[in-house]
């Protein structure tokens, strides 16, 4: 089943365009073929990658022969890094892989929630898009943090709804609208959806997209949990692009406000 | 000679290439990341690059993550 | 990328188009929304939308409250010079005017700060018409500087600069600039423009930009109501504010929309706007920017500011005179337009009490900025105490 999103309705991230505001994650899969098939599944675009040292007693595991990449943009992230500088160390690793220049900075040095460090990931951010990437940052939901990654280059924000892997949906949502109003850049919901319903609210308020990984990976069906996250996603999309009516609180009846208005 | 590959010691010929280790390991040259001594090792390079005694080599690739 | 990129004259033509045939039921759900949209602010300004002038006080009122609690700002204008080169329909400094015109010196400048600062007032607004040779920006930078330790809150309105300009009147102690695109239709902008530098709308449209680029704290954004059609000049407001929010996020932006008042040339106004079309266009603005400053002029009657500074309104000007000297002598030279609310600003402050208000005379602090970050005055400078 597959799922269109609305004609014309196109996302833009830096100089790239593509039709599905659903992007995903390939950790946590049993194995590479139920990956493979969730991801088709998906109708996802992007798909995000991790680096690690090779297991030299299983050469032959490699995750890259299950994804196209000539279908799939791979979108190495900088898990593991502590600091800016293994960001750094870890992005120019994925560029000497022949990958486009594009990298999900992610520093999380705490490693029981992985929460994204914003000091070393502003300090990565700046240093990465001098040396030419294509940075999308994964970030706690605030709104300041996420101007200062907009004025140093960075092609998106990418606020965590939850902690990862938590699949508690949105705990952040004040801040995320907020976010999404003083955004110039495209807005990307990561971390903590579980739910294609999380997902749909993400895209209700306003934002350009989603990323989901554990939610899909660890369903006892990933493929119809794929398919079910890319309805939600398009389904929120559709809700917000129609109009959504905000939910409305009753005028306050008070002593005539106008009255010095007379009838003129 | 013996060099250091992902923290193990590993017996090489004198004079072996980047390409060569990366043949003898069994890993696919075009997707494996390859760091002579914190140096990364482009992939136009794996044929020409030498590996000297004593170098530590870190061997890097792709998996799953989110 | 500058403002004047994305405004199109024609696309405001046809969303205040659209905004005029709102039905009565649209206007309901736009003054039910918890974040007013675009869309709901065209519903807003719409014809339909005056049958529930009430209904929208109440919630631009609750909303002020919510961002700014009970406060409204007290300033005043000092007029530097009444010299002008450019020739603007309306206003009395237009250079074919036969008026009486005067260039303070700094030391002037100092006297009628002086008066204002006795009055109360810590925050006042430097005003003066473009002549570049007989008022230059030296001697207005100067005069700020020379204001700075006395007053924390120093605003200019004067004519566009480069970038420049604004840092270095940044640098000598001016928060805020102000500027009025006047209308932001641009074939009545070059009607009631004939002569000048100030004919030029794209140059002036993007003075906003400049101002934000030179890192100016406030932005004060205008339209003289009654020159263009008001719908017209409330949607480009809108989106003019809500770009220089958006771009310049460390910048406070407001908004101010006088109407026109006789100037000395008997300029009438060719689409004058009502009370209750003023009040809604204030209201409506409260509802699509809520945290937007909205300021208040002298031109507007007692009885009106009375009635409208409790709903939305968070800044007003009391006791203005809008000539040079106008504090110290007055009558020496012309004023740029007649007032109508000439109370006092201790009977101002007073009407805002009245209103169970609080009138701010000061909200800022010079120690707030370290020291050497400000071009700061010898210490033996006379004090205005």
């Amino acid at each position: 089943m597959s799922v269109t999103s609305k004609a014309g309705d196109t996302l833009k991230i830096a100089d790239r365009t593509f039709n599905s505001r659903l992007l995903v994650g390939t950790g946590k899969f049993e194995h590479p073929e139920l990956m493979s098939a969730a991801i088709q599944a998906s109708g996802a675009e992007i798909v995000t990658v991790a680096l690690r040292r090779v297991d030299l007693t299983r050469p032959d595991e490699d995750i890259l022969s299950a994804i196209d990449t000539d279908k799939y943009l791979l979108l190495p992230n900088t898990s593991g890094a502590r600091d800016a500088e293994e960001a750094l160390r870890l992005a120019r690793m994925a560029r000497a892989a022949g990958m486009p220049d594009w990298i999900k900075l992610e520093v999380t040095p705490e490693p029981r929630y992985l929460l994204p460090d914003p000091v070393e990931t502003l300090k990565a951010a700046e240093l990465l898009v001098k040396e030419g990437f294509t940075v999308l940052p994964y970030i706690g939901a605030d709104p300041l943090l996420a101007k200062r990654l907009e004025e140093i280059g960075t092609a998106t924000v990418m606020p965590l709804g939850s902690p990862i892997g938590s699949n508690r949906g949105i705990l952040t949502r004040a801040s995320i609208e907020i976010i999404i109003e003083q955004a110039n850049i495209p807005v990307v919901v990561d971390a903590g959806l579980g739910a294609p319903s999380h997902a749909a609210e993400a895209m209700e308020m306003g934002a350009d997209a989603v990323l989901v990984n554990t939610a899909i990976a660890i369903a006892d069906d990933p493929v119809g949990m794929a398919e079910a996250f890319a309805m939600g996603t398009a389904a929120g999309r559709a809700g917000y692009l129609a109009g959504l009516a905000s939910s409305s609180r009753n005028a306050i009846a008070s002593s005539p406000l106008t009255g010095f208005l007379g009838k003129n | 000679m013996r060099v250091m590959v992902n923290g193990e010691g590993i017996e090489v010929e004198d004079g072996a290439t980047v390409a060569a280790l990366l043949n003898q390991l069994g890993l696919p040259g075009d997707r494996t990341v390859v760091e002579l001594s914190g140096q990364v090792v482009t992939r136009e390079e794996h044929t020409s690059k030498v590996i000297a005694d004593g170098d530590t080599v870190e061997l890097i690739r792709f998996v799953g993550g989110g | 990328m500058l403002f004047n990129d994305t405004h199109s004259p024609e696309e405001v033509r046809s969303l205040v188009t659209r905004a005029m045939d709102t039905t009565p039921e649209r206007v309901e759900r736009a003054l039910s929304a918890t974040n007013a949209s675009f869309s709901d602010f065209l519903a807003l300004i719409s014809p339909a939308a005056a049958d529930f002038l009430e209904q929208l006080a109440a919630r631009a009122q609750r909303i002020t409250r919510e961002r700014f609690g009970r406060i409204v700002r007290l300033y005043a204008p000092i007029y530097v010079s009444n010299e002008c080169t450019n020739s603007c329909a309306y206003c009395g400094f237009n250079k074919g005017n036969e008026v009486r015109r005067i260039t303070l010196t700094p030391e002037e400048v100092f006297e009628e700060a002086r008066a204002l600062w006795h009055e109360g007032f810590r925050d006042i607004l430097l005003v003066s018409g473009e002549a570049p040779n007989k008022a230059p920006l030296s001697q207005l930078v100067e005069a700020a500087r020379m204001l700075s330790r006395d007053f924390p809150s120093i605003s200019v309105e004067i004519y566009p600069l480069e970038t420049e300009g604004y840092v270095s009147l940044e640098r000598a102690g001016v928060e805020g600039v102000t500027v009025f695109q006047e209308t932001y239709d641009p074939e009545l902008y070059t009607k009631y423009h004939l002569g000048g530098k100030k004919r030029d709308f794209d140059f002036r449209l993007a003075t906003p930009d400049r101002i934000g680029a030179a890192g100016m704290r406030k932005i004060g954004l205008g339209a003289l109501l009654g020159l263009g059609h008001w719908r017209f000049e409330a949607v480009s407001l809108a989106m003019h504010a809500l770009y220089l929010q958006k771009t310049y996020w460390q910048t406070n932006v407001s908004i101010s929309f006088p109407r026109i008042r006789a100037a000395s040339g008997g300029f009438l106004p060719p689409s004058p706007v009502s009370d209750r079309e003023m009040a809604q266009l204030a209201f409506a603005l409260r509802l699509l920017i809520p945290d937007i400053g909205l300021t208040l002029s002298t031109r507007e009657t007692a009885e009106f500011r009375d009635g409208i500074t409790p709903i939305c309104f968070t800044s007003t000007s009391a006791g203005s005179k809008t000539e040079p000297g106008g504090y110290t002598r007055p009558g020496e030279a012309t004023e740029q337009f007649a007032i109508e609310d000439s109370r006092t600003p201790g009977e101002v402050a007073e009407a805002i009490r009245g209103m169970g208000l609080e009138p701010v005379w000061k909200d800022w602090d010079r120690a707030f900025i370290a020291a050497e970050s400000m071009e700061s005055l010898p210490k033996d400078a006379e004090r205005m105490a």
